[in-house]
């Protein structure tokens, strides 16, 4: 049953039963998509479709999850706050944070904080590393050379990640450039030692020292640690709490300390500092080398 | 032999990623965690195996036949065919689990409907109707080939988590110095050759 169509022989039946088989099918498979959906309806919260339209559809994962609808379950389930979308603008977090009824007041800006002062000329190392200069691979290598095994490697993996150049490897150790961070908090996540802390960026004086050893066992490796001496607790307990060794500044409390506090306060080490003398620390040092 | 062939050979010798080189979208965009490179695994095993399974009774049954004494062969619509069913297979599949097993459904997440016309899915349908092997044996080759990419998939997770920790020339960093560890990855599984 060959028809011509032009040079071309078209056998009609065989188009038509595949026309036929192509149509039948996709009708068939169509219903029974159809059926099961109706019989095995789940469902679900509608806030989990609200906030999926309120985030930016990019399913990049930066916030960890598995694309934006499973960050939008973790949102309606209280999991995780809006504001952990490293996409959305502060006006599309609100957005969110209002449809859930959740107040827009409770996003607090962030900000990240290297715990660590002791830079190439005030901590010592228990041996020159010459491998592969990243962090991660240091600390394979008998935890790192330096001789406090709290403090910052300042071989910046924390530079390298942050999407916003905000951090700078100063005579091996990282500081924070307050005015680029956003407290996205990469930098943390990549942290082999957990040195880098998120604060509330409101706070600008910060405990430049992590390791919760004893005052004197930290002097014979660092003289720029918190010897936990106690003089900024006894001086304003309302803004630090001393625990093992190890003073730290309340970030929960009404008041933050400033300038004012770190004067009046006298840190013999100069652990307590702003970001921003924390980093002309770093750099002062080279100076006087 | 010929089960050996089936098995062994669709998961080492055959390698779909390594040696047929069918699935790389998903074997480079999913293998930065082990974790996930897991999750996609599984998924892949398992559409795998019921879509060659569902594919194969199709082409078995339904694409020749004879219809008031003409014969038709519809061998050309395989493609066509075979996605239509695939996709559709898959979204009953993710619809009924959600209900049935959420657990599994929450295990296998993002990566069922992902895969849906992944070409190692579709690859493994159209080598059974080349091969034309029965329901059982397109079954088995479809599973064998989903623990064949699992396998590689699973290994090069983990070699790029290490990858991570050395410092390549900055040209190399990334992408570049994956794809040069997939090819040499692919010269090791051409030893399996000789297998079977």
């Amino acid at each position: 049953m060959d028809i011509m169509l032009g040079t071309v022989a078209v056998d009609w039946k065989l188009v038509a039963a595949a026309v036929a088989l192509m149509a039948g099918g996709g009708l068939l498979l169509g219903l029974i998509i159809g059926v099961v959906a109706r019989c095995f309806r789940v469902v679900g919260d509608s806030r989990v479709d609200l906030v999926t339209e309120l985030l930016p559809g990019a399913n990049c994962g930066g916030c960890g999850k598995a694309g934006c609808r499973d960050f939008a379950k973790s949102v309606v389930s209280g999991e995780n706050p809006p504001g952990k979308c490293p996409v959305s603008t502060r006006e599309q977090v609100s957005a969110i944070a209002l449809a859930l009824g959740v107040e827009v007041g409770e996003i607090v800006p962030k900000k990240a904080v290297v715990r660590c002062s002791g830079n190439l000329f005030t901590s010592d190392r228990v041996a020159y590393y010459k491998g592969i200069n990243k962090c991660s691979s240091a600390m394979l290598v008998g935890g790192g050379p330096k001789l406090c095994r709290y403090g910052c490697l300042g071989m910046g993996d924390c530079a390298r990640k942050c999407p916003f150049g905000a951090i700078e490897i100063i005579n091996n150790l990282a500081v924070i450039h307050e005015e680029l961070c956003i407290g996205c908090g990469r930098c943390a996540a990549v942290c082999p030692r957990g040195v880098i802390a998120i604060v509330p960026a409101a706070a600008h004086v910060h405990v430049f020292c992590n390791s919760p050893e004893k005052g004197a066992q930290k002097r014979q490796v660092c003289r720029s640690a918190c010897l936990g001496c106690g003089k900024c607790v006894r001086k304003d307990p309302e803004k630090f709490e001393l625990t093992a060794g190890l003073a730290k500044v309340k970030y929960d409390a009404a008041e933050l300390p400033d300038m004012e506090t770190i004067e009046a306060v006298g840190c013999p080490t100069g652990a307590l500092a702003t970001t921003e003398r924390h980093r002309l620390a770093a750099k002062k040092e080279a100076a006087v080398k | 032999m010929k089960y050996l062939e089936l098995t062994i050979g669709a998961a080492l010798v055959n390698n779909f990623v390594l040696s047929r080189f069918l699935g790389i979208c998903p074997f480079l965009g999913v293998s930065k965690r082990l974790d996930t490179a897991m999750g996609m695994s599984g998924a892949v095993i398992f559409v795998m195996t019921l879509a060659s399974a569902a594919t194969a009774a199709v082409y078995n049954y339904l694409l020749k036949f004879t219809f008031r004494g003409v014969a038709y062969d519809l061998g050309f619509l395989q493609i066509l065919l075979f996605i239509l069913i695939i996709a559709a297979l898959v979204q009953v599949i993710e619809i009924v689990l959600q209900k049935l097993s959420p657990k599994l459904y929450q295990a296998l997440g993002i990566y069922l409907p992902l895969i849906t016309t992944n070409c190692a899915v579709l690859g493994a349908a159209t080598l059974n109707f080349k091969g034309g092997r029965g329901v059982l044996d397109a079954t088995l080759f479809g599973c064998f080939s989903g623990v064949g990419f699992a396998l590689a998939l699973l290994l090069f997770a983990s070699i790029r988590e290490k990858l991570e920790l050395a410092s390549p020339p900055k040209a190399m960093e990334g992408t570049p110095i994956a794809l040069v560890t997939a090819g040499i990855l692919a010269m090791a599984f051409s030893g399996f050759a000789g297998l079977c």
